[in-house]
């Protein structure tokens, strides 16, 4: 048999691994920040592009796609050569992967913050950028099934399936979840609304989890864990049942983010019991994972390869036995919109994804360079800080979510709320925050650590970019070979076949959850008094969609007792059917907002944005004085006809005439809210000493009727009155 | 499960049909699936398991 002789492409994987680095720590960073916010509100005081709403996107989406998502290119480059024994089919293509890819990182970075948002969670980006995205998982997907084409080794490894289901679902969840009309160049509206948009969301939320940070890291498991404990994978018939039933059941678990909500009831109990399911597979892996190292233990006391990649394997059991665990509704009652979300998604994030990609680049970075580690001691120190850094990230943010859930929830004998100020469950649980952002501290430190440690060894080290290997080239499969052989063995060897099937199996979920909520009217009952917006709420709408207030209040009141006497009557399906994007959240760090309108005045508004402090003493939420004053504040109205045809084009019912009256309509609210604001004396006062004085120099004067904040505070005082319920007081 | 979604398709002729269409390719699927990981001979598992563990130059120095 003639061996062959070429080279593994190791530039593009130790480019991939400077990228994983340099963006965690970004992502880290900013993480950092944002945790520090919750004890210091104003830490960014009237910068708008440094406040919390537009900067926790900007968090999510480093740590997700910047990070983990280097990360797992990295790990796919390396290992996808090695087991296929044949270089990357393009440099041409993994290159335009990589600078694509940190291109689309870097507007990422830059949009994000100056608010251009859809927010969509972990689908915030605009749409020329979910273009790019596409564009670029196409040159991805392209590149490895042409090298998977042009392969040495005919079977395929099980870590190749899983990156094959990670490009071909990740594909579909994003081009489905990503379908929006553009206004103009930075801005869009999703197709659905409500409800449907809603149940797409989270099926796209819950599989960019399960596809963009699980099924690719499950796929370096595969590979990285065997090297480093340099013995075969526990069990390979577990890791192809795995496979399979895996991809079949985490499609369908999405709707488990949305129980009570006004999605229907059999969508949510399609995704309970699938998410229940999932247990099985999900351990399957995590068992075969740990048990690789069976007669190799002795090795996890000394390698910092292994001790990463222990505890990240240990850190999806933990998490992905939370997962069906919160899924149920019983539990899902009392975690939803709570901080034990935030802990799940920590110990998914801190422990499965960056322990197992720390462990991969303490595995690669000597490997690249023909060297060791420069301290042994040092990746040590960072396992032990990374380590305890999750605990007391983790740990408090329980605590957090249970007395919330516990003070929200407790009645007085006399039938009243016992904490009927959402503010005292915000005050208590400020030392657990704290504790949060000491653990967050510990765990960047760490990783601080691993830049210092990885420049010392590059240092060290000389560079093997192009790694000469040698194997046979592959033969024609005869008749005789494969008499006999199994289906499954068969289909191993058909790369474009398991690709078909896998694609098959992700997408029977998605169309039996997705295709009956949207096709079928009756699913979503009719509320006949539920309006579309006017126009100057629609541009409000679209100032809180750019200010990111949906990541820290829900509109979604639960059919529970305590909810209702809180926030007045719950949430309708039907109350959403013209909300493009619905704006339901996942996290109360703030009360619902979905009854707020006409529940205060004008003034309060407009004073609680300026200094929420002010109006709400302890409050964390920080100022918002870009809406009320200097140039800033000036309400953008240019687009607003563009905006309600597009809102047409998508079935919202606004007439010609609505459209032709929009600039009149919208004065005229702006006009009523400046005159309530006037009940306010303080206001009346200030307001005319700033117009008298932007008169005596010269200076141009924006009138308040054509400010942000009338725009915001006619879409508050809107929000959950058209089913005319008595807003009740807390 | 199928009664969840059979009252709000009833729009949709036959529709029924389409779970336990799915429900059976899916088991048929995984019934396949557990026989073939069983019957599996035990020397080509071994020998695909220990693929990622058959390269060369792989040591640090």
């Amino acid at each position: 048999m003639e061996m062959q002789q070429f080279h593994y492409d190791n530039k593009i994987v130790k480019k991939f691994l400077y990228a994983t680095i340099i963006f965690g720590v970004v992502g880290m960073a900013v993480g950092l920040l944002l945790a520090f916010m919750f004890l210091f509100p104003n830490l960014t005081d009237g910068i708008s592009w440094l406040s919390f709403g537009r900067l926790r996107p900007l968090h999510t989406n480093a740590v997700i796609f910047a990070f983990v998502g280097n990360a797992m290119f990295a790990g796919i480059y390396y290992s996808l050569q090695r087991l296929l024994k044949a270089r990357m089919a393009s440099n041409l293509l993994s290159n335009i992967n990589f600078w694509g890819w940190q291109l689309i990182i870097v507007a990422a970075a830059i949009s994000l913050p100056l608010g251009y948002s859809t927010s969509k969670e972990y689908a915030e980006l605009e749409w020329p950028i979910d273009i790019a995205i596409a564009l670029i998982w196409v040159v991805f997907g392209v590149n490895m099934i042409w090298t998977i084409l042009k392969r040495r080794q005919r079977h395929l490894y099980v870590a190749i399936w899983f990156y094959i289901a990670t490009f071909v679902t990740v594909a579909v969840l994003h081009i489905f979840n990503s379908l929006e009309l553009p206004v103009s160049a930075m801005k869009s509206y999703s197709v659905y609304a409500g409800v449907q948009d809603a149940l797409v969301q989270w099926w796209y939320g819950h599989n960019a989890v399960a596809f963009f940070l699980t099924t690719p890291f499950l796929g370096l498991m595969y590979y990285f864990v065997p090297k480093a404990a340099n013995r075969p994978v526990y069990s390979y018939r577990l890791s192809i049942v795995h496979f399979w039933s895996l991809i079949f059941l985490y499609i369908w678990a999405g709707p488990h983010h949305l129980l009570y909500t006004a999605l229907p009831e059999w969508a949510q109990n399609l995704g309970v019991a699938f998410s229940v399911m999932l247990l099985m597979p999900s351990w399957g892996g995590m068992i075969n994972g740990l048990l690789t190292l069976r007669g190799a233990w002795d090795k996890v006391r000394t390698d910092p390869v292994l001790k990463f990649m222990v505890v990240a394997i240990t850190g999806y059991g933990m998490a992905t036995f939370e997962g069906p665990t919160l899924s149920l509704k019983s539990v899902n009652a009392v975690a939803h919109f709570t901080d034990w979300i935030i802990a799940h998604v920590h110990v998914g994030a801190l422990a499965w994804n960056g322990f197992m990609a720390f462990g991969i680049i303490y595995y690669l970075i000597p490997r690249l360079f023909k060297t060791k580690m420069y301290s042994l001691a040092l990746s040590n120190l960072h396992f032990w800080l990374g380590t305890l850094g999750i605990i007391i990230y983790a740990l408090p943010m329980y605590v957090a979510g249970f007395t919330q859930y516990s003070m929200w929830q407790q009645f007085n004998p006399d039938g009243t709320l016992v904490y009927g100020n959402f503010l005292e469950t915000v005050t208590e649980i400020i030392p657990m925050y704290w504790m949060r952002a000491i653990g967050g501290t510990l765990y960047i430190i760490g990783m601080f650590i691993l830049v210092y440690n990885v420049i010392m060894t590059v240092k060290q080290g000389s560079k093997v970019e192009d790694e000469l290997a040698e194997a046979a080239a592959l033969e024609r499969v005869t008749k005789k070979r494969t008499s006999g052989e199994g289906w499954h063995t068969w289909l191993e060897r058909r790369p474009i076949q398991l690709t078909i099937l896998a694609t098959v199996a992700i997408l029977i979920g998605g169309i039996i959850q997705i295709v009956p909520t949207i096709m079928v009217k009756s699913n979503i009952p009719t509320i006949s008094s539920v309006k579309p917006y006017t126009p100057l709420e629609l541009e409000g709408r679209d100032i809180y969609i750019r200010e990111g207030c949906v990541g820290c209040h829900s509109q979604m009141i639960r059919p529970f007792r305590h909810e209702v006497e809180r926030y007045g009557e719950y949430s309708k399906a039907g109350e959403f059917v013209y909300d493009h994007p619905f704006l339901w959240g996942s996290k109360r760090t703030g009360p619902d907002l979905h009854r707020i309108g006409a529940k205060y005045s004008d003034n309060w508004h407009f004073n609680h944005m300026y200094d929420p402090q002010s109006t709400s003493s302890g409050s964390i939420m920080p100022r918002y004085p870009w809406l009320i004053t200097g140039s800033s504040s000036k309400l953008d109205k240019s687009m607003t006809e563009a905006k309600m045809e597009a809102m047409v084009t998508l079935g919202v019912p606004y007439t010609d005439e609505d459209i032709a009256n929009a600039q009149q309509n919208m004065l005229d609210q702006g006009a009523q809210i400046e005159e309530n604001l006037h009940n306010d004396p303080d206001f009346a006062k200030t307001y005319e000493a700033d117009k008298k004085y932007a008169s005596d120099n010269g200076e141009t004067f924006i009138e308040m009727k054509n400010r942000e904040i009338v725009a915001l505070i006619a879409y508050l005082q809107r929000l959950g009155t058209d089913i005319h319920v008595k807003p009740e007081q807390q | 499960m199928l009664k969840f979604v059979k009252n709000h398709m009833e729009s949709i002729a036959g529709i029924e049909i389409y779970p336990m269409i799915s429900l059976l390719i899916f088991f048929t699927f995984f019934v396949l699936l557990f026989w073939w990981v069983i019957t599996a001979k035990k020397d080509y598992i071994k020998n695909v398991s220990n693929l990622p563990l058959d390269n060369q130059n792989d040591d640090i120095l």
